[in-house]
């Protein structure tokens, strides 16, 4: 047996031990009272789900409720009788809230129903044990009710040390201590049965130094094991507040620390409270579930206090009148210890798998808390934190609620021990201000992940409804789609014939392009000699002035030539189309479109003489001339289409006519947009008073091509 | 001199090297959107409500990122919110304008009035995440767990019968009150 070496936990207070009272007298069995009321949430993880109905009978050690999932517990009648509700009571919880509870009316016989345990225990297989456990709903006694057999399944491989945690630091509470004390033999055998699951390669019992008679007990019990093969040792260590916590317990006896978030099997070790490993012997070897613990009743209002083995769901006022408490006297009453339990509002709250201890104390012995003073700084409480934290930052930023500053600074490995609380010169209530932040830390993340869902599901219905309307919209498109394509058909179909002769393009020809560039060119050298003779004439250099006229003049030459070749092949051009027009086949709409032309040209070339007329232009002469010849050209374009309508046309010719037609049109709009450009440009170049009338003649023959190259293009569909 | 142009050399290599994997982590890494608009939406609390006047969390984000718009418009975010975006952008937090509506103490949640809704699917078309659940002349259902108690459901009902009701806080959502004391020496100062 080799020798352990102890270590020790940063902090840590000596609050007065208060235990002595309680364990005058050894455990007493409460006798029944005359109903249980089992709230189904008694341990940490999900809910266990009740599989009784109202009415049910059921016998001692029966599952009233299953566990729901791996991290739940079963939940076993501790007694027989009658369920009569399942509904919300007040349950031990600091909230005070209600929750959903079993209740069960006692028969008073106590009858058990058909348990067994296993025979052989310490040579079955580690599974059947988990199992075994894990049926019989044990969770842990210390006080955090975490499922046992969820520990036990720990991988043996990575498991060094099993710790027993018997330390029971907190004042006031001698339940475990009782327990050593007269189940000592049990208690091993619990122990033995966790080292064949988990297999560790030692076993370590971390006793306070307080409890003298519990450790003689459990070194009396190991005796009697004389092989002690599973290399399990008593381990005394000093009294000191919170060595019973589980990190500090395993800093103390191996000198490891659990690092920050993480949990004892990260570093090897699996931890168990003592009551605990008497539940799992009680529950492997006999078959008896989880149905009653050891739980200590003190404080200066009873008059015997006591530690009593009771029935979960026995409501505390039944316990308090067996430790023959005086009602007037209980000031507070509190669930758990002085440091880190909850006061109860109502004694008819039953007692759960976590409740170690209840205390009726006297106004004298846990007095209301102090008024709250301002914090003068002085360290007390950073050095009394068990967990190496900076409760004086924890404190500020929990106030001013910086939930961020908080977190950065751990306030999740505070494991609210109150050792700050309780040697804070200012009686400020330091455990409940990290106690709101941490929950409100949780509420933020519950919040955050809330609003990413929402956040995930208003994207994914705008995607939706983007998706839809593209959907809508390819819809009506391929429905319009097919409807042009009918439309077309239908065409055709009428048309008969295809009809499709080469258009007679008439792009300019590159002799055009050059004569314009030309035209272009001369047309900018003129403008920069006027404002050369413009500057020469400001700077008074006449001689200058006089060349540049000279220069002038020959460019004006140069441009009036460029426009006349312009002219000339343009003409040309419009040789061309008429050429291949007149081979085309005439139509009637044809002709009388010539017929509307040359009127409306009449109509115009007159209005111009009328215009001229008016302001005595000398062009007046030329004009005349002009109205004649157009007066001829309706003429014969009227004879033309008279003639034309007597030759009778075939309907096919005139379908395909139709195209060509307007082609021609657009062509004819064309060139007499050309022109109304060639003469507005020469207007302009002459300074003519009828500006404004070529100008609007421009655009109006420009909407006519545009239109006419409309025409031709629905045509052609 | 060949002393210079080793060294000329030398850096003109190394520039074209460091400027070659510039480049490419340009292009490979390059940030896709505005990164602020993104943390500032991560900070509203993704109600869609749209009381802000933006119709949801993140164009109202994309208005404060662009600078357009203040930062205390959002009711259902609270103090909390602001002197969050406050902090992110370096701005002075605002009260919150009471114009775009107060900050609510609990949560909301909507509930329908089964018996009385008629089906007309006009709430499930308002609801900015889907947790209306329904069809044409059947009854409708909220979704408790993904409602935001935006209320963007109550105008359109016509029949009146959704109804906004508190958040119940159960046992596994209570956490323990801040104390609420005042210190000692204003207790004298107020008395």
């Amino acid at each position: 047996m080799d020798l352990i070496t102890l270590h020790k936990f940063d902090g840590g207070i000596h609050p007065p031990q208060n235990k002595d009272q309680s364990t005058r007298l050894p455990i007493a069995t409460a006798k029944l009272p005359e109903k249980l009321v089992l709230p189904i949430a008694q341990h940490i993880g999900a809910q266990s789900k009740p599989v009784v109905t109202l009415g049910d009978t059921v016998l001692k050690g029966q599952v009233i409720a299953e566990a729901q999932g791996f991290v739940s517990a079963n939940l076993h009648a501790p007694s027989s009788g009658k369920i009569t509700a399942i509904e919300e009571r007040v349950i031990a919880h600091p909230s005070g809230m209600r929750d959903i509870c079993i209740e069960i009316t006692l028969d008073g016989q106590d009858t058990w129903c058909e348990v067994e345990g296993i025979d052989n225990y310490l040579e079955a297989q580690p599974q059947t044990l988990i199992n075994k456990i894990q049926a019989s709903g044990i969770t842990g006694l210390g006080g955090a009710s975490f499922p046992t057999h969820v520990k036990a399944s720990a991988d043996p491989s990575k498991i060094d040390t099993l710790i027993i945690n018997a330390a029971e630091c907190e004042p006031y509470i001698t339940s475990d201590d009782m327990l050593m004390r007269e189940q000592a033999n049990g208690i091993i055998k619990g122990i033995e049965i966790l080292v064949r699951i988990i297999q560790p390669k030692r076993c370590l019992i971390g006793v306070e130094d307080n409890k003298p008679e519990a450790i003689a007990a459990l070194k009396d019990a190991l005796k009697h094991f004389n092989d002690n093969t599973f290399n399990i040792q008593v381990v005394t260590i000093p009294t000191k507040y919170p060595s019973g916590g589980e990190k500090q317990l395993i800093e103390i006896l191996t000198g490891k620390e659990v690092p920050a978030g993480g949990l004892p099997s990260d570093i090897g070790m699996v931890c168990q409270n003592v009551g605990t490993c008497f539940a799992i012997y009680k529950a492997v070897s006999k078959g008896e579930p989880l149905i009653s613990r050891v739980t200590t009743i003190t404080g200066e209002a009873c008059n015997q206090p006591q530690n009593f083995e009771v029935l979960l769901g026995t409501p505390v006022s039944h316990l308090l009148e067996l430790a023959q408490t005086n009602a007037s006297k209980v000031h507070r009453l509190i669930m758990g210890g002085p440091m880190m339990g909850f006061t109860l509002e109502d004694t008819s709250t039953p007692i759960v798998k976590a409740s170690n201890c209840i205390i009726a104390s006297s106004k004298k012995e846990l007095p209301d808390p102090a008024m709250e003073q301002a914090c003068i700084r002085c360290g007390m409480c950073t050095e009394a934190c068990p967990a190496q934290l900076l409760p004086q930052q924890l404190y500020w930023f929990s106030k001013s609620s910086n939930l961020e500053q908080a977190e950065a600074h751990n306030i999740a490995d505070c494991i609210e021990c109150g050792a700050c609380a309780y040697v804070c010169p200012s009686n400020i209530p330091l455990v409940q201000y990290y106690r709101h932040t941490k929950g409100e830390i949780k509420q933020a993340n519950a919040d955050k992940q809330k609003s990413d869902r929402a956040k995930e599901r208003f994207e994914a219905r705008l995607a939706r409804q983007e998706r839809e309307a593209a959907e809508k919209e390819a819809k009506r498109k391929a429905r319009a789609e097919a409807a042009a394509k009918k439309q077309a058909e239908k065409k055709a179909a009428e048309a008969n014939a295809p009809a499709t002769s080469e258009p007679a393009a008439s792009a300019p020809s590159a002799d055009l392009e050059l004569l314009q560039k030309k035209l272009d060119a001369s047309q900018a050298a003129i403008k920069k000699t006027k404002e050369k003779i413009a500057a020469a004439q400001e700077a008074g250099d006449t001689e200058k002035a006089e060349l540049l006229d000279g220069a002038l003049k020959k460019a004006q030459e140069k441009m009036k030539e460029a426009a006349k070749a312009i002219a000339e092949a343009k003409k040309a051009a419009k040789a061309a189309p008429a050429s291949t027009a007149s081979d085309m086949e005439m139509t009637p709409e044809r002709m009388q479109n010539k017929v509307d032309l040359a009127q409306s040209r009449l109509v115009t070339a007159q209005k111009r003489l009328e215009e001229a007329m008016n302001t005595n232009s000398d062009k007046v002469e030329m004009l005349k001339v002009a109205v004649e010849k157009q007066q001829v050209r309706v003429e014969e374009a009227k004879q033309a289409l008279i003639d034309f309508n007597n030759t009778p046309v075939t309907q096919a010719s005139q379908q395909a006519a139709d195209v060509e037609q307007l082609k021609k049109k657009v062509l004819a709009a064309q060139t007499r947009v050309d022109k109304a450009q060639e003469r507005l440009e020469m207007a302009k170049e002459q300074n003519l008073d009828t500006l404004s009338a070529f100008e609007t003649g421009l655009e109006k023959q420009q909407t006519k091509l545009e239109e006419a190259k409309k025409a031709l293009a629905e045509a052609n569909l | 001199m060949t002393v210079i142009l080793i060294a000329v050399s030398a850096l003109v290599v190394l520039s074209l090297i460091f400027g070659a994997v510039l480049g490419f982590a340009a292009v490979r890494f390059k940030v896709e959107g505005n990164p602020v608009v993104e943390q500032i939406d991560a900070l509203l609390p993704q109600t869609q409500c749209g009381q802000c006047s933006y119709p949801g969390c993140r164009p109202y984000a994309e208005a404060i990122a662009g600078g357009e718009e203040k930062i205390n418009k959002c009711p259902p975010g609270g103090e909390s919110t602001i002197a969050a975006i406050a902090d992110l952008l370096g701005v002075e937090p605002e009260p919150l304008d009471a114009e775009h509506g107060t900050e609510k103490e609990t949560a909301m949640v909507a509930v329908i009035r089964e018996d009385e809704c008629i089906g007309c699917t006009k709430c499930i078309q308002a609801c900015p995440v889907d947790a209306i659940l329904g069809a044409a002349k059947q009854m409708h259902t909220v979704i408790a767990d993904e409602c935001t108690g935006c209320d963007l459901c109550l105008d359109p009902c016509p029949v009146d019968c959704i109804d906004m009701v508190p958040v119940e806080t159960g046992l596994q959502d209570w956490h323990w009150q801040k104390p609420a004391n005042i210190i000692a020496t204003d207790k004298e100062q107020a008395a």
